[in-house]
């Protein structure tokens, strides 16, 4: 059984960036990621409010760099999956998919999100056959086809101007009548002649057998009515990955974890960051910073602890 | 090594590698683009490595190879497909953990 001093667990940019500190305070740490490190950025097109890249750079380019940052001070990545884990003592366990069994004296906990689903009849049957929940994936797919977008954030937006370098037509399905993705986002989709707004709907049925053929519309009125698309993007928020966390010994809010503003949780000695903290604001930039602060905590924590008989 | 278990399969291989594979066979249809393809990477030569002699581990880059992904009406990626003697015996789309994964090849 291996034993650390600090467990991070997911390797996107709150993780990384703990990893970074952690390996830049000597603590004996280790990052367990189920893939490959990036998390959600990877998914992401073009990151253009990343300070410091003043050109802007791809997701990719982004998580590799996290990457091979934290990986320039020693850290250590292994590839696991946690299946479940606990918190309450002053040993922490955490057992992996496979039957392994790691303890440490401190967790970070940065398992992020991953995309929301709408739950509307069809979406799941027809998932891969032309409903979608990454545009830089599945974009390619979709040339010189007409596809709809559900959403209205930064996500939905941007990844709705990516698809018009594919896509005959996108419209965008909102619940309102206005945006909440930031100004200059709305200012490109508004002036892309490809971007349509379908305002004050909401979509209540995918239509199609073996693929797409159409999406089934409401607008506040209560009218229906069929878009004919042959492709749906749903890119509606994120719902947390916290099916490994123990519920029963961390105070959650609706699935997140709830932390204070030196990213610890209701349990000593384990910390959250990333997207998988309840909160507001999910950037990248924010969740990098909670990584660090995170990681400052559990070497306050550390230093506190009684010394080992 | 990670990696050298895995079998890289084209639009014109496809039929003897997989079709009339004497083993079952996964094909982890995947683009460079894709950063969920990127994430599960590592698990799919990780798979290949314990699965070595039993189960056929193989990728397939949809960006060369647009035929086979169409025969089969892949609209997003990554779709991991398993094939039982020349027939689709199970299918996932997306950047699924390893459990889910040795779930399927284990039934």
């Amino acid at each position: 059984m291996s034993s650390f001093q600090l467990i991070i667990i997911g390797g996107g940019p709150a993780g990384l960036t703990a990893g970074l500190y952690a390996s830049r305070a000597r603590l004996n740490v280790t990052l367990l990621e189920k893939g490959a490190p990036g998390g959600q950025v990877l998914n992401t097109d073009w990151i253009d409010n990343y300070p410091g890249f003043t050109d802007g750079l791809s997701g990719f380019d982004l998580a590799e760099k996290m990457a091979a940052h934290a990986a320039r001070f020693g850290l250590e990545t292994k590839l696991g999956e946690v299946t479940s884990m606990d918190l309450a003592g002053p040993i922490k366990k955490i057992f992996l998919e496979g039957g392994e069994e790691l303890t440490t004296q401190a967790v970070i906990i940065a398992t992020g999100a991953r995309p929301n689903i709408v739950g509307i009849p069809g979406e799941k049957e027809l998932t891969g056959k032309g409903v979608s929940y990454c545009a830089t994936c599945d974009a390619p797919f979709y040339r010189d086809q007409e596809i709809a977008v559900i959403g209205g954030g930064d996500t939905a937006i941007q990844e709705a101007i990516h698809l018009t370098k594919f896509a005959s037509k996108v419209s965008v399905i909102h619940r309102r009548d206005e945006l909440r993705a930031t100004k200059i986002l709305q200012e490109k989709a508004f002036a892309n002649s490809k971007i349509e707004f379908i305002w004050n709907s909401v979509a209540i049925e995918v239509v199609g057998t073996n693929e797409v053929e159409g999406l089934k519309l409401e607008n506040k009125n209560g009218e229906k009515t069929t878009l004919a698309v042959q492709g749906v993007f749903v890119l509606i928020g994120t719902r947390p990955n916290n099916e490994m966390l123990p519920a029963d010994q961390l105070d959650m809010k609706d699935g997140f974890i709830k932390t204070d503003q030196q990213m610890r949780s209701s349990l000593p000695g384990v910390m959250a960051a990333g997207d998988i903290c309840s909160k507001t604001v999910r950037q990248v930039i924010n969740a990098a910073g909670e990584g660090a602060v995170a990681c400052l905590s559990v070497e306050e924590y550390l230093a506190d602890l009684p010394l080992a008989e | 090594m990670a990696g050298d278990n895995v079998t890289h399969v084209t639009d014109s291989d496809f039929d003897q590698e997989v079709i009339k594979s004497d083993l079952p066979t996964l094909v982890d249809f995947w683009a460079p683009w894709c950063g969920p393809c990127k994430a599960i990477g590592p698990v799919i030569d990780e798979l290949a490595d314990t699965y070595s002699g039993k189960i056929k581990i193989t990728k397939m880059n949809v960006d060369e190879n647009p035929e086979t992904p169409g025969k089969f009406g892949i609209r997003a990626i990554p779709t991991l497909i398993f094939f039982k003697n020349g027939e689709v015996a199970d299918q996932v789309t997306g950047a699924v953990g390893k459990t889910q994964l040795v779930a399927m090849l284990d039934k």
